[in-house]
């Protein structure tokens, strides 16, 4: 009995191997978009993929979020067996190519000329060492404010151009007996508005300078110790029930009015277009006060793996699909976020995702598009998280100064670095 | 030694002992064939897996395991933060919320747990029903209890939002809101689950205390409270131990109720030592200093527990 159950394993085994060697003609991917915009917007690649004859093969996730996709990528990556392409952010994508575990698509890159669509900035995380590793999918950007046009007029608010003027519209609408600013009091949440007052407050420069450089003077500077001061004012305008709450209910706060502005990621904008909301007439979208001409970005990439042979083709017309200016513009104008590559007409994109565009654009030639520390496109996980613990606690009052916090700042990114 | 046997008995016509030999031989063998795997899969993937990460917390691994020995730097930035109180390190909140939590758990669930025990084994109508309500929390996952609790405990959602729309509007509550509080939480919820296992742990003790003893002791004049401070207590020891052990292993590896129920807390105030392992190892990729926590963790349970099984199993053969 126990020779039938051997050969019976065997013989199964061998066609579990046999079965793999011949999937040449399907794409294995990993990722998280499993919401209902987010799995519509791919459905585009899908079908893309499915009229030159690839099949896509969702890899399961346990769990799903990013962070239990990053560890079943980790115990794939480490048992030998690579997923075709996998989503991937920032400088996660960099430390696999460290690890020497990323495929070459520089010749599909060169054909395509992504080099020149494709904007400098994301081409940090998308090139290693020369090569092609990953296929940018598009480009959030994170300094904006979502605010609720009903209440805006209620208030008889304008757009407000500087940080002071902000603070005069928060103030209205607390008169009025709004929420002034929704907010969710997790720490990404709190790190990423952060990003946007910092940018603000010290301008483009020294944003770069001590948020992509880790720059000691800049981080210790009376202009960080500033920017802490305004992050305190901001969140004398948040409800006493926020912490803890997940973005997606402080946006659903807006949109229904209970709440004025949110400061978040273009991503905000799926939830309005969920509501059957409108851009103009139902809500507005304004650039943080003070960062106009500059955008903190942060990208989803498909990270390309060194499969063997046999399924590399698929690779490559995965990347081609994804890089495609049709499945750019189909893509982002149902995430919320604007294409990766400047060349993609804005036809079917609404006033904000117009703007978004003409940005990124700008900020591309201007030298003014800059990773976000909070969503891990300016510094290294280990950093960009210790930089989150800082933000959070001074939220949340365990860090009571802004000169405590800077101190705090300062040292928790030396231990990180 | 089959071929000895053999050997010995060839002249004798019994052609059948050979394959009863092979036979008992194979039925001596069967009990090592069969625990085999599961002591292999012990070996490995508890005790290799112990080793291999005391290993790594020597190395500077960040992403990706390094194998490369490196020296304690992970302990000694875990040491640091031990003394990093204002403002609290991450890691000084973790083992402080550990103490609050483990000490408070385990005590609150035991007492309880005692308690209800015994006011249900009053021989009371209904038992039957009473008992699987008390149980049923334990078959729910803590995701579940977490969830459940946030919910309830939410002063925007929950008992405060409900007590306010009942006309008692200076009723206050937001525990779970407050970095200060909001660990309390944590172990209401925890209780909540696990108490009614606890009784059911020392039900079965109580009905297993022979009934001769009690109606002695009540024939000697013991009061009610005097049955049970001086007789069934102590008698209820060995229950003791393993409702601590349970409650104790329990209590060390939360995780999934600290994240379900506060996502962290605000600010990370509601972190507990296996949080700050799986953010540092998996979301940080600082490999080292995760596999330093867990370690620790590690040793903080042996120096707990082993001595005190060591105490309690030795008494027993005197």
């Amino acid at each position: 009995m126990l020779r039938k159950l051997l050969i019976g394993t065997a013989l199964a085994t061998s066609f579990a191997f046999s079965a793999h060697a011949a999937d040449v003609k399907e794409v294995q991917m990993l990722h998280w978009w499993t919401s209902g915009g987010e799995a519509a917007a791919l459905n585009v690649l899908k079908g893309d993929l499915a009229k030159e004859g690839y099949a896509w093969k969702d890899v399961p996730v346990a769990g799903g979020g990013g962070d239990a996709a990053m560890t079943a990528l980790k115990a794939m990556v480490a048992a030998g067996n690579y997923p075709t392409a996998s989503q991937m952010l920032g400088y996660t994508v960099l430390d696999y190519a460290a690890a020497g575990v990323m495929g070459d698509l520089t010749e599909t890159a060169k054909k395509e000329g992504w080099d020149k669509s494709v904007p400098a900035a994301l081409q940090k995380f998308s090139v290693y060492e020369g090569k092609w590793v990953a296929a940018p999918v598009n480009v959030h950007s994170v300094n904006w404010l979502w605010i609720n046009k009903a209440v805006m007029d209620k208030i008889g608010g304008t757009e407000p151009k500087t940080f002071d003027d902000f603070i005069a519209l928060l103030d209205k609408a607390k008169a009025a007996g709004v929420i002034p600013l929704a907010l969710g009091g997790q720490n990404w949440q709190e790190a990423t508005m952060f990003d946007s007052v910092v940018l603000s407050t010290g301008g483009p420069e020294f944003y770069k300078k001590a948020f992509n450089d880790l720059d000691d003077a800049s981080l210790k500077s009376d202009t960080m110790k500033k920017s802490f001061d305004n992050l305190a004012k901001l969140v004398t305008y948040v409800d006493p029930n926020f912490s803890g709450r997940d973005w997606n209910l402080a946006t659903a706060m807006v949109i229904k009015g209970d709440a004025l502005v949110q400061v978040m990621g273009d991503w905000a904008k799926g939830e309005f277009h969920a509501a059957k909301k409108t851009p103009g007439t139902d809500f507005l979208c304004y650039r943080f006060p003070g960062t106009d001409g500059s955008v903190i970005y942060n990208s989803d990439m498909f990270g390309m793996f060194n499969v063997p042979d046999d399924r590399k083709a698929a690779q490559v017309a995965l990347a081609t699909a994804t890089l495609s200016k049709s499945f750019q513009s189909a893509f982002n104008v149902v995430k919320g976020s604007v294409p990766a590559r400047t060349d993609v007409p804005d036809t079917d994109f609404d006033a904000c995702g117009k703007k978004g565009i003409a940005d990124l654009k700008a900020a591309n030639d201007g030298g003014t598009l800059f990773g976000s520390l909070a969503q891990g496109y300016g510094a290294p996980p280990a950093v960009a998280n210790a930089y989150k613990d800082v933000v959070s606690k001074f939220v949340h009052g365990q860090i009571k100064t802004s000169d405590e916090a800077v101190t705090e700042l300062v040292k928790a990114i030396d231990d990180a670095k | 030694m089959s071929t000895v046997a053999t050997s010995q008995i060839k002249l004798t016509p019994e052609h059948a002992r050979p394959r009863a030999s092979v036979r008992s031989r194979l039925q001596d063998a069967l009990p090592k064939i069969v625990l085999a795997p599961s002591f292999a899969i012990t070996i490995v993937f508890v005790y290799g897996f112990i080793l291999w990460t005391i290993y790594l917390s020597f190395t500077n691994s960040k992403t990706f395991p390094s194998y490369v020995i490196t020296g304690s730097r992970a302990y000694q930035r875990l040491w640091g933060w031990t003394f990093d109180t204002d403002p609290p390190s991450s890691w000084y909140t973790s083992i402080t919320n550990m103490g609050i939590f483990g000490f408070l758990y385990i005590l609150i669930c035991l007492a309880l747990g005692l308690f209800l025990a015994i006011l249900l084994d009053q021989k009371i109508r209904g038992e039957g029903m009473l008992r699987p309500i008390y149980l049923y929390p334990m078959a729910l996952s803590f995701i579940v209890t977490g969830v459940a609790w946030k919910w309830f405990l939410d002063p925007g959602l929950g008992l405060e939002q409900t007590l306010h729309q009942w006309g008692w509007t200076s009723f206050h509550f937001d525990w779970i809101k407050n970095k200060d509080f909001v660990i309390y939480t944590v172990v209401i919820a925890g209780v909540w689950q696990a108490s009614g296992f606890i009784m059911a742990m020392f039900l079965a003790g109580l009905r297993g205390i022979d009934g001769e003893i009690m109606k002695a002791a009540q024939i000697d004049g013991a009061t009610t409270f005097q049955l049970y401070r001086r007789i069934v207590i102590p008698l209820l020891r060995p229950i003791f131990l393993s409702a601590f052990i349970v409650l104790a292993h329990l209590a060390i590896k939360s995780y999934d109720l600290v994240v379900a129920l506060t996502s962290g807390g605000p600010g990370g105030s509601a972190w507990l030592p296996s949080n700050f392992m799986y953010e540092y190892t998996f979301k940080r990729n600082e490999m080292a200093v995760g596999s330093a926590s867990a370690v620790i963790m590690l040793m903080t349970i042996v120096a707990i527990i082993v001595p005190y099984l060591y105490s309690e199993l030795r008494e027993k053969p005197r």
